[in-house]
């Protein structure tokens, strides 16, 4: 099957773009670009058809936002990034999917190699597409069909990694475009990492920002993520990241949305080995008719591992917050626990929240809950802080920013955390 | 100070508060008694400015303003604080950043300058010795797990910060050790001046040992069906609410 032998409508106006991209992608093996191929002819774009995408029509977001897509993109000096970056880290740039090593810090921490995906070699090479796999969502085969020229990352054994990575992915389309980022990062066995992965858009036209993070920890490694999404009104995104996580080792990821006309995160961890664990943690704030869906999947393959998850959504206006937690505990995965919060605020009777836990259990001696809750901000609260002085404006925010906190304190990286609660207190 | 005529009041299209009249001035301090279900935390409710009762006739007047027209916040700019009957636990907003939030605001409303960090620090030492708040506590979220006495000396603190010109306070007896009970009195009688006034809501006469009124009110199905000095609390001890009933049952 080539290329060209592709029919359906959607996926053939993406194929043309495929043809106009100059760089063809070297380091995505054929095998794997047939699949992924072979999974867009048969499922096509996930739309409401899909039970995973109920809420979430990237189908009709496509055609109805990008029926003319141009590939057009502005530059982007080194001054222009400056209010994007961060203080405390080591700022590398991916810019418009292409990683940009004259744009990006120079790296002079030990243990650390950062290359171009199609520059690397041998059992690295084979790591690509391992773990997220075409068949199982159309936004990774499309990815894998497409995908630009990412990062990978990897950190050497037993290193410890002082100063956090920031990858900044900033996209400058100046007519409607298709990005579709990739990178793969790799924790050798006892490194240690701290990654700030932030989105935004500093382009003047629409773009659709398609990213897929492979994110492998091998045993006893530890790796701390902060996903920072902050991408406008222009933007509309899907972020997949597969994470795979080994013996002993620990993965957290908190990821923050703060706007974005439509972002829609899939967040899949195999807990693949005994004694290993996974956090997960989000916040997401939506305005006007923006849409946030997180999706997470926690797979408890092996016994006496933990998870836990705390996602936290307040929806403004007419817009629509989504979270979907699935945990599966495996039959060998006896020990486990697995626990799951989500919370949400609604400010507007036109705004809507749909959460669903979604445990699926075939082991008999674990430790499962979960909970959910959604609605109004507290107005025996809102009552008690007016009673004392305070504005009904200044009290709404002291509640808002008390709920979001508790999932922003967990950014460690006090400069991210400064710039999430300055634009958040903004926002609110 | 302030002055309640005619007050009525209802929740839900029911009538709670059937006319209401009453006067405190400057240095007083009111106790208002009632049954379960008289309307005493209408009361508080309604003179603190929540927005689920209804006043449908009457009207307040505190310090020469239509109290009514106040929204809650200007209310108690105004000087006016509600010592919660239940205060509200608020996870995640710590009590100095709370303090500290209010106080400036109702500086701001009368035109002073916020409060340095060094003047704010030395006034929540000064005030919480007086409660004996534990200092733990006034950095912890606002009564996030606090015990009920601790709660309701958080309101007495709050009141000391805050410094009000009237301060209601809603059965903040209830729930109490007699220990609590009197370090709450304590605070409350440290706080009394010849410029501020007191109103007392209780159901029970055991408050009034330690924080002594002028006057004396028993509200009974909205009202204020008698009126008298200290000695009408201690009569109503004895007697019971039956009495009380019995005769404006009658009386109706």
């Amino acid at each position: 099957m080539s290329l060209a032998e592709t029919k359906s409508a959607v996926t053939q106006q993406l194929m043309e773009q495929l043809q106009k991209q100059a760089s063809k992608i070297a380091f995505m093996p054929d095998e794997e670009i047939v699949e992924a191929i072979r999974q867009l002819e048969d499922k096509g774009i996930p739309n409401n058809k899909h039970e995973d995408y109920k809420y979430c029509n990237i189908e009709a977001y496509i055609r109805r936002e990008f029926k003319n897509v141009e590939q057009s993109f502005g530059s982007l000096g080194a001054a222009d990034l400056a209010p994007y970056k961060l203080d405390e880290a080591i700022n590398l740039v991916v810019l418009n999917g292409h990683y940009s090593p004259e744009l990006s810090e120079k790296v002079i921490a030990k243990g650390i190699s950062i290359s171009a995906l199609n520059e690397i070699s041998g059992s690295d090479k084979q790591r690509i597409a391992s773990q997220a796999r075409s068949a199982s969502d159309s936004m990774i085969a499309l990815n894998t069909v497409f995908c630009n020229n990412g990062i990978f990352f990897k950190v050497d054994r037993n290193n410890a990694i002082p100063m956090a990575v920031h990858i900044l992915y900033v996209n400058t389309a100046e007519k409607p475009s298709l990005v579709n980022s990739r990178n793969f990062v790799y924790l050798e066995t006892g490194a240690e990492l701290t990654l700030v992965e932030s989105f935004v858009n500093a382009g003047s036209a629409k773009v659709f920002h398609n990213y897929v993070s492979e994110k492998l920890l091998d045993e006893n490694a530890r790796l701390t993520c902060y996903t920072y999404q902050n991408e406008g009104s222009l933007s509309y995104s899907a972020h997949t990241n597969s994470v795979k996580v080994n013996r002993h080792a620990n993965y957290s990821n908190t990821t923050i949305t703060l706007s974005g006309e439509l972002v829609r995160n899939n967040h899949n961890v195999e807990l693949a080995a005994p004694n290993c664990e996974a956090h997960l943690n989000g916040l997401f704030l939506t305005r006007g008719t923006q849409l946030t869906d997180n999706h997470t999947l926690i797979d408890h393959q092996m016994p006496h591992c933990e998870s836990n998850e705390l996602y936290k959504g307040i929806a403004l206006d007419k817009s629509t917050g989504v979270f979907n937690g699935k945990i599966f505990v495996r039959k060998d995965a006896q020990k486990t626990n697995a626990y799951q919060s989500s919370k949400n605020i609604l400010l507007s009777d036109d705004a809507t929240i749909n959460t669903k836990p979604q445990l699926e259990i075939y082991a008999d001696d674990v430790k499962c809950s979960h909970g959910t809750s959604t609605g109004k901000i507290d107005t025996d609260a809102l009552f008690y802080l007016k009673a004392r002085g305070i504005g009904e404006e200044n009290a709404r925010k002291l509640l808002l920013q008390a709920f979001a906190e508790e999932v922003i304190d967990r950014v460690e990286v006090e400069s991210l955390r400064e710039r999430i609660l300055q634009l958040f207190e903004k926002t609110v | 100070m302030i002055t309640i005529k005619n007050l009525h009041a209802s929740v839900d299209g029911k009538e709670i508060l059937r006319g209401i009249n009453l006067e405190v001035k400057a240095g007083e301090v009111h106790a208002i008694m009632g049954p379960n279900g008289s309307g005493k935390s209408t009361l508080s409710s309604v003179l603190a400015g929540r927005e689920d009762y209804e006043v449908t006739e009457g009207e307040v007047t505190f310090n020469g303003k239509d109290l009514l027209e106040l929204s809650t916040e200007d209310r108690a700019r105004e000087g006016l604080f509600l010592a919660f009957q239940y205060p509200i636990e608020i996870p995640g907003v710590s009590n100095i950043n709370f303090l500290r939030t209010a106080l400036n605001e109702i500086r701001a409303y009368h035109k002073q300058e916020e409060i340095s960090a060094k003047d704010f620090l030395a006034l929540v030492k000064e005030k919480q010795k007086l409660v004996e708040l534990d200092v733990k506590l006034t950095n912890r979220s606002v009564n996030e797990g606090f015990s009920g006495g601790e709660k309701k000396r958080n309101e007495i603190f709050q009141m000391a910060m805050l410094n009000p010109k009237l301060a209601i306070l809603d059965e903040t007896d209830s729930g109490l050790d007699i220990d609590a009970l009197r370090i709450v009195a304590q605070g409350v009688n440290a706080l009394k001046s010849k410029d501020n006034a007191t109103i007392l809501i209780t159901h029970y006469q055991r408050l009034l040992d330690y924080i002594v009124p002028d006057y004396v009110h028993i509200l009974y199905k909205g009202r204020i069906v008698k009126s008298g000095g200290k000695d009408l609390a201690l009569e109503l001890e004895a007697k019971g609410y039956d009495e009380i009933k019995k005769e404006f049952e009658t009386a109706e």
